[in-house]
């Protein structure tokens, strides 16, 4: 248990470390995938439009004069709004698009939990092992199982 | 307890929907109305253009088309990156010129684009009609139009008239469209 706690601690240290290190100093490949091309909606990565290309320039531009990725993309932003982002900032109105999928999932997997305690509840409580059918199937009612034995007879017959 | 728990939910759920079946709806009509500008100058009839203010360039001012009631006007959409929107310049710049003086007001929206290199464009090619800026090219979509250069006439009653032209137009077109918008009555 201490074993598993102290690499979870190392794992979140190094991925803060690589976060920051990629926060000071951004690569172009990197901002191309966070980024959305105006014209034609895809990231960045993908097209080959002028302004796309224009777009790439004022990057390596601007990781060259020593430019954070935030202020880069800030700079982007201001440019052609926040659209321009392939991922919605975490403030104001566009933190719906993250909670309202996680909220999502915890109400889909509450109700499933509901659901579930629900239907083991409703189950019809049985009295002892019920006799087990010839192929494994649930028993057969007596009447309907004395009809086939008279009508098997009958054939037989 | 359950049941008003249940009844609680549902009336949310329903809400939730109803919420984004509106917001669908409303970005469905957005685009619709963009897309219909064209088909009914194509028909023959003369619709209003979408009201919107723009910033101006230099980012000191707004510009509305309602600003320009009573003078004809030329819509031209264009980005310091398309190519055939160098062509079209001086030609807007030319008509600007010679026609000002009878009511011609040529407005130049440039979208999608970055601001220091739409200065550059104007500088380079020495225009002096009035210029918006629209960087994440929201008029776009409220017009319908889909890439660059396209252009639109206002006529002086405010409605569009002529043709919607998608690309780069000649100086004939240019002229027929500009005079079509400049013989409009003011209403």
């Amino acid at each position: 248990m201490r074993r598993a706690l102290v690499v979870g601690v190392l794992l979140s240290l190094v991925l803060a470390a690589a976060a920051g290190a990629s926060e000071q100093k951004p690569t172009l490949s990197e901002l191309e995938r966070e980024l959305i091309c105006p014209t034609c909606q895809t990231t960045l990565e993908l097209s080959n439009a002028p302004v796309a290309e224009r777009m790439r320039s004022f990057i390596r531009a601007r990781i060259a004069a020593g430019d954070t990725k935030s202020e880069i993309k800030a700079a982007l932003v201001e440019q052609f709004g926040e659209s321009v982002l392939a991922a919605p900032p975490k403030k104001g109105f566009n933190l719906l698009a993250w909670v309202l999928p996680l909220a999502g999932a915890a109400l889909a997997l509450g109700l499933l939990a509901f659901a579930l305690v629900r239907w083991s509840r409703t189950r019809p409580e049985t009295t002892g092992p019920a006799p087990a059918s010839a192929n494994g199937g649930p028993p057969l009612d007596p009447e309907l199982e004395r009809r086939l034995d008279e009508e098997l007879a009958r054939y037989d017959g | 307890m359950a049941r008003r728990a249940k009844l609680t939910l549902q009336a949310a759920a329903i809400l939730v929907i109803a919420l984004l079946v509106t917001l669908l709806g409303w970005k469905v009509a957005e685009q619709e109305e963009g897309r219909g500008l064209s088909a009914a100058l194509e028909r023959g009839e003369r619709p209003h253009p979408p009201k919107l203010t723009f910033e101006t360039l230099d980012g000191d001012d707004t510009i509305s088309l309602a600003d320009y009631r009573g003078k004809a006007v030329v819509l031209n959409f264009w980005a310091s990156w398309c190519q055939p929107c160098k062509t079209e310049a001086p030609m807007l710049q030319e008509a600007w010129e010679r026609y000002r003086d009878d009511g011609l007001v040529v407005l130049g929206i440039d979208a999608q684009d970055f601001r220091v290199d739409a200065e550059r464009f104007v500088e380079r090619y020495g225009l002096t009609y009035p210029i918006a800026y629209d960087g994440n090219g929201k008029s776009l979509g409220r017009f319908g139009n889909t890439g660059f250069p396209e252009t639109w006439f206002v006529g002086r009653d405010g409605r569009l008239v002529g043709e919607h032209i998608i690309g780069e137009f000649d100086a004939e077109q240019l002229e027929e469209n500009v005079q079509a918008a400049l013989d409009t009555p003011v209403r």
